[in-house]
């Protein structure tokens, strides 16, 4: 598709959005910049040192709330937005239908309350289960997880496909593309940002979830966000900072290398 | 990235198949417990120690009623042991039996919130007084008067520990009155001191070892350990005892009635009360702990720190306050909505 | 488009199955046991007391004096709430307008490197949210970069006391709800035919009107789900506030939490966050509407 630059630019708009990567980054370079710290704080500049790294490295607490934390962002992610897509199609794009406000509604649920709220009621509705069933593991996390990120998965993909009529597909079966070519090679493709951007809130919202964990979590289950809270009332050691800092780095060296491949085939 | 998950999941695997002889898992406050104490009892018993955090009594006390958690051993405040026992949440393992038990100070042994110590082991004890820089403000600080009528150095740069009990207790203590009074003229005057204070404040926050460290805050309510720490990081930084009557707490630590590992959490229990031991948990936190002869085990500076060692003359003013019963604390609950709206 | 028919209520449905069961059992379904303990007493120390009392409404909404027992509206609950709707309010309108011009950039750039753009806005978000909210804190305090930075420049004397205000507050709950705004308004523009606007600027429209004509209509969707996304929860937040206002004003978020926490009265919690929800609800539900109204599908 030809477009002059003209077209695409609104005036200012390249500006602002420069301008808000360098705000997004500003406080995380700090972060960065304190994890080398010498002294014990997160916010006090005591030279130069590499202390919180080994300290890190050491601490098997940090080390386990921080794989812990991203296995359950991962599962949460997927499942998530396996279900949110699914749902995202049976209410966009066919035309209205009884109830359709009333799965709008339940979707978008866990927004509507406050997370304190949600966590005692699943403390509650969980440990009956726990004492019943004797199972204490994972499952019930990346269960609560996955509910309140739904309407975060929900929404982005929702507003992709609103208002995308069913042309293409009907063209598609027109031309004797079974139901399922015509979701794998035309609808996919059409919801691809959508899903992509939902998958990515889905992740980050359940990366920083505090309170519904805190309260859902069994022994040994601590996750990098609870680690810390618990550590709010007396000192945040600037640790946490040299754990998300190499995270940051493997995140950044992952995605560099995921791009120069795909740039490649390109 | 499938390959870090498969490398994730397979070390996830490894650590639990590392078993030991048993395990034990331990919910204790937040950057509370040395890695250094769980590392000798894993190695002295072959016991692998699994410690997860809370936050606050009441998360913790919520989490223990409702079942399922897993935990055989807490960590509650003072004030918190009867409810727990109360609740039937906590078991008799038997402590005046332990072979350290004679190691508990006389003062720890036959406290009011658990007699004889037939349910908890003191794990540290603090105080909840004032904390100030003296390079801002050098008058007497051994008064509620730095945060409750600021002297104008400190006015705006005072920071109150958002904790309701501590901070009602010591403005009730300021006005002459007793901790869950429901007396409603003091209650009143206790009101009226802290909402015309406030403006006088700068935040009502938590993470004070850092802020005072940075003079970011010049004046705090804050606990002893934590104004300690700032201290060694600020040499400004005095610790103030409030001469009106300030808090003083401990927390314990309890075996669940629930506790999966029984045995692992007596051995813990009793571990703790050997003097070497419990000095280790002091240096880590910086709180005196209440065991016989662990002072000599302890780091050079705790001996003779004046966050450790109350004056003498001091003494008196401290005070052990229980939660209160519903009808005060709703009275609590009502001043600190109208200090907080 | 094609007309509601039976088939497509029952194919609605039974996509949306896994995602209601999922709820069910993860968020909504619990939530009834918060409905029942707003009609209960609160338990002495934690907990519940199981006798029926509609006490817990009445709190919501009066205040007893304390002192002399007297009946009046809870002006600090209104206080609180009015203070909450406020920031969020303007928190969703700063997102917008920084979101906006973002996600539009990133829409706009070569297909190749939109992931790229994506990847870069959602990075700094895996950070963990206490270290973000902390990291912000050293970039406004006093000593920090924005004063030090503003001092070197020549622009202030002093130092502005950014920390522990609504400002500080405002700050950190833009930046926190930032990614909430731009993923879906992105989602919405991406779709977006660009010869669309080199017709309406072919046909002399003013950019203006080209913006609100056929910019605006393609993006609404976008930009009714961000604003959602960002409005409902920054509401209900929680650690910002706590952090960076320092927590001496409460938002509602905290006031629930109190009630849950060292308050110990659950019920009231409860019946508090029922009265939320359902305002949340209503101003939803209209808010989708009124936006939809000019729609014509279906």
């Amino acid at each position: 598709m030809a477009r002059g630059f003209s077209v695409t630019s609104l005036p200012g708009f390249a500006a602002i959005a420069i301008t808000s990567f360098v705000l997004l980054y500003a406080p995380i370079l700090t972060m960065v910049i304190y994890s080398f710290n010498a002294s014990e704080s997160v916010a006090l500049w005591g030279g130069f040192s590499l202390r919180w790294y080994t300290a890190a490295w050491e601490n098997t607490q940090v080390q386990e709330a921080t794989i812990r934390s991203l296995v359950i962002a991962v599962s949460a992610a997927l499942i998530s937005t396996t279900v949110a897509t699914m749902a995202a199609l049976g209410t966009t794009r066919r035309g209205r239908f009884k109830g359709q406000t009333l799965i709008y509604v339940m979707i978008n649920q866990p927004l509507m309350v406050p997370e304190i709220v949600t966590a005692v009621a699943l403390l509650i509705f969980f440990a009956a289960i726990k004492v019943a069933t004797g199972y204490t593991g994972l499952a019930y996390l990346v269960l609560a997880h996955s509910a309140f990120c739904v309407p975060f998965a929900y929404l982005p993909i929702r507003a992709r496909l609103e208002g995308m009529d069913l042309a293409l597909e009907t063209a598609a079966a027109d031309l004797y593309a079974t139901p399922w070519q015509t979701f794998r090679r035309v609808t996919l493709p059409l919801m691809g940002p959508g899903i992509a951007a939902g998958a990515m809130l889905a992740f980050v919202i359940s990366l920083d979830d505090v309170i519904i964990t805190e309260f859902v979590k069994s022994a040994g289950q601590d996750t990098l966000p609870t680690y810390m809270l618990g550590q709010l009332r007396r000192a945040v050691t600037p640790e946490v900072n040299a754990i998300s800092t190499a995270l940051l780095a493997l995140t950044v060296i992952l995605l560099t290398a995921f791009f120069l491949l795909t740039r490649r085939r390109d | 990235m499938k390959r870090l998950c498969t490398t994730t999941l397979a070390a996830m695997a490894l650590a639990g198949a590392a078993h030991a002889e048993g395990e034990l898992n331990i919910y204790n406050w937040g950057n509370y417990t040395n890695p250094d104490l769980i590392k000798k009892f894993e190695e002295t018993y072959d016991i692998k120690v699994t410690i997860t955090d809370y936050d606050s009594n009441t998360t913790a006390l919520a989490k223990v009623e409702a079942g399922g958690h897993g935990f055989d051993i807490v960590v509650p405040s003072h004030s918190y042991i009867p409810i727990y026992v109360e609740k039937g949440l906590l078991m008799k393992p038997g402590i005046p039996e332990m072979e350290n038990y004679g190691n508990i100070s006389d003062q720890w042994r036959n406290v009011d919130w658990d007699p004889n110590r037939e349910y908890s082991v003191p794990w540290q004890w603090g105080t909840t007084g004032v904390a100030v820089n003296t390079s801002v403000y050098s008058g007497d600080i051994n008064t509620s008067a730095i945060w409750l009528e600021p002297p104008a150095e400190l006015v705006g740069k005072v920071n109150v520990v958002p904790e309701m009990q501590d901070v009602m207790n010591l403005a009730l203590f300021y006005v002459g009155g007793e901790p869950c009074t429901t007396d409603r003229e003091v209650l009143k005057k206790a009101r009226d001191v802290l909402v015309a204070a406030k403006p006088n404040w700068m935040s009502m926050d938590y993470g004070m070892t850092e802020k005072l460290s940075n003079s970011d805050v010049m004046a705090s309510v804050n606990w002893n350990g934590s104004t300690f720490r700032a201290r060694i990081n600020n040499p400004d930084v005095a610790y103030g005892y409030p001469k009106e009557g300030y808090p003083v707490w401990m927390d314990s630590a309890a075996i669940l009635s629930d506790a999966q590992n029984v045995d692992n959490a007596k051995l813990f229990l009793n571990f703790i009360m050997d003097p070497e031991n419990a000095a280790l948990i002091s240096a880590f936190a910086r709180y005196a702990n209440g065991i016989d002869g662990s002072e000599a085990f302890m780091p050079e500076d705790m001996k003779t720190a004046p966050e450790i060692v109350v004056p003498e003359e001091l003494k008196a003013a401290g005070k052990f306050t229980g939660a209160c019963p519903a009808e005060a604390q709703e009275f609590y609950t009502a001043i600190w909505t109208e200090l907080q709206k | 488009m094609s007309a509601p028919t039976p088939s497509t209520a029952r194919t609605g449905w039974i996509l949306s199955i896994p995602a209601l069961i999922l709820l069910a059992l993860g968020a909504s379904g619990p939530l009834l046991i918060v409905v029942v303990y707003a009609f209960l007493e609160p338990g002495e120390y934690s907990g519940v007391v199981w006798n029926f009392t509609t006490e817990a409404w009445f709190r919501v909404f009066f205040e007893r004096d304390i002192f002399d027992d007297t009946v009046s509206m809870a002006d600090a609950h209104l206080t609180i709430f009015w203070r909450s709707v406020k920031l969020s309010v303007l928190t969703t309108l700063i997102t917008f307008a920084i979101g906006f011009p973002t996600a539009w950039f990133i829409a706009t750039r070569p297909a190749g490197q939109r992931a790229l753009w994506l990847f870069l806005i959602t990075i700094p978000f895996w950070t963990n949210l206490l270290i973000r909210t902390f990291a912000i804190m050293e970039v406004i305090r006093n000593q920090g970069l924005l004063n030090t930075a503003l001092i070197g420049l020549g622009v202030i004397g002093e130092p502005i006391q950014i920390l522990y205000t609504d400002t500080a507050v405002l700050i950190g709950m833009a930046y926190v709800y930032l990614p909430l705004m731009v993923l879906p308004l992105y989602a919405a523009i991406d779709r977006f035919d660009f010869r669309l606007v080199e017709a309406g600027y072919d046909l002399y429209a003013t950019r203006w009107r080209v913006l609100r004509r056929v910019i605006l209509p393609i993006v609404k969707p976008g930009i009714v789900a961000g604003s959602i996304l960002v409005f409902v929860p920054s509401l209900g937040a929680y650690v910002t506030p706590r952090i960076l206002g320092g927590g001496k004003n409460m938002m509602i978020g905290n006031f629930i939490e109190l009630q849950f926490g060292q308050g110990r009265n659950w019920p009231l919690g409860a019946a508090l966050s029922l009265i939320l929800l359902a305002i949340v609800l209503v101003a939803l539900l209209a808010y989708v509407r009124v936006t939809s109204s000019d729609r014509q599908d279906g």
